[in-house]
């Protein structure tokens, strides 16, 4: 039976580093991503979507354990300090583990 | 006052108020979208009209003039502000690319007055927006950085504005006033009644801008005050030394007297991510958009009425 559990990482930041951000994802083993868009409030202040600056994206990415590590590593070294957003992590158990 | 103006201060009033009156994003994107192509459609067919040669050595003037300007801010943040690097060449890059509001502002301004401006002026606003990001970067970053420029430059150039302000003037200036007919109902005729609601989405916005303001105090608002009016008298000079028309050169005052918020913001968040983006924002959209709408513009007027008097 082969190991269906994988890991569900999930990035909350500005819209405006979505395209960025997305290919940094593909280039570090992600297969796939799923991007919708986001509003709320923390200590970057209300981000409420009402015009370009102020919008948010939430991006979901469900991958193996490396890539996760790879993921959170690399986004902590290059946008942590001059962006808002926030990634946490969480199991998932998928039914095609050949797609992840 | 001209009646759309109304809608920018009742957009303020609501968003003060806490209404949850809110333009959907969609909605505000459309808008935009239509203000750009109108105003690059109007230029372009104006442009069609008059041959292309004589705007050739204003065309580099004013290019020329949004290299300078941010050089010319960036010191005085620097001394008087004492705001970081980063924060002043962010600011020098909003304050010395163009806020396409402000000129649509403009442009209704002279429309109810009845004064005619240059057909090149749409021009002269795409050359005005992108030269002080350049320049914003570049002060903020030094020249040996290893910036990604290719990215950046695609940023840049193929922001929405620049793509719809070109894309307009090229449909325009192809089509000529009479292939660009059919498309004026939508376009030319309904410009004052987008321009109402977008200032009214603007009004909201600028709404949200306040609460920082509080934060940011007094020296935020007085640069965003004190500085558009000497940029637009640079605009103004340079407007009535090449010839302009008045209307033409209030606009030109406009354009180097207004604040980007839209590609500014986006290239520097990018470039620049040190930068505060609330600190310009704020004084970009909270303090000098309504400082312009309101006072600025008819300021700007009256320099181009007096120098065009006063020289003849």
């Amino acid at each position: 039976m082969p190991d269906d559990s994988r890991r569900l990482i999930t990035i909350v930041t500005e819209a405006i580093l979505e395209l960025e951000l997305c290919e940094t994802l593909e280039k570090l083993g992600a297969t796939g991503y799923t991007v919708t868009n986001a509003r709320g409030s923390g200590h970057r202040g209300i981000r409420d979507a009402g015009w370009s600056s102020s919008s948010n994206v939430r991006v979901e990415v469900v991958c193996n354990d490396d890539v996760a590590q790879r993921i959170a590593t690399h986004l902590r070294d290059n946008y942590y300090n001059d962006y808002a957003m926030i990634l946490f992590e969480s199991d998932v158990r998928v039914l095609r583990p050949e797609k992840f | 006052m001209d009646p759309v103006i109304w809608f920018f201060v009742l957009g303020l009033v609501a968003g003060l108020a806490r209404s949850d009156l809110r333009l959907p994003p969609a909605i505000y994107d459309l808008l935009s979208t239509l203000l750009l192509i109108t105003i690059g459609l109007k230029g372009g067919v104006e442009l069609a009209r008059s041959p292309l040669a004589g705007v050739l050595p204003q065309a580099a003037v004013v290019l020329a003039i949004g290299f300078v300007l941010p050089l010319f801010v960036f010191p005085l943040l620097r001394a008087i502000g004492r705001f970081g690097r980063a924060d002043a060449a962010s600011l020098a890059a909003h304050y010395g690319s163009v806020s396409v509001a402000t000129f649509a502002v403009g442009v209704a301004y002279l429309g109810e007055r009845n004064v005619a401006y240059d057909s090149q002026l749409p021009l002269f606003l795409v050359l005005l927006e992108v030269p002080a990001i350049v320049v914003g970067i570049l002060l903020a970053r030094g020249l040996r950085s290893q910036q990604r420029w290719g990215k950046l430059l695609h940023e840049i150039f193929l922001g929405k504005s620049i793509v719809l302000l070109v894309g307009g003037l090229a449909i325009g200036w192809v089509a000529g006033p009479d292939g660009i007919k059919p498309l004026e109902p939508l376009f030319f005729d309904l410009f004052k009644g987008v321009l109402a609601l977008f200032l009214l989405e603007m009004g909201l916005i600028a709404a949200s801008q306040a609460q920082a303001l509080r934060e940011k105090g007094l020296v935020l608002a007085a640069f965003g005050i004190l500085l558009p009016i000497p940029l637009a008298a640079v605009g103004a000079v340079a407007g009535w030394l090449m010839g302009l028309s008045v209307g033409g050169t209030t606009l030109l005052a406009v354009l180097t007297g207004s604040a980007s918020y839209i590609a500014a913001p986006a290239a520097m968040r990018i470039a620049v991510p040190e930068a505060n983006p609330s600190l310009s924002l704020t004084a970009s959209l909270g303090v000098t958009f309504p400082f312009n709408i309101f006072a600025g513009i008819p300021i700007y007027y009256s320099m181009a009425t007096a120098l065009h008097q006063w020289g003849g």
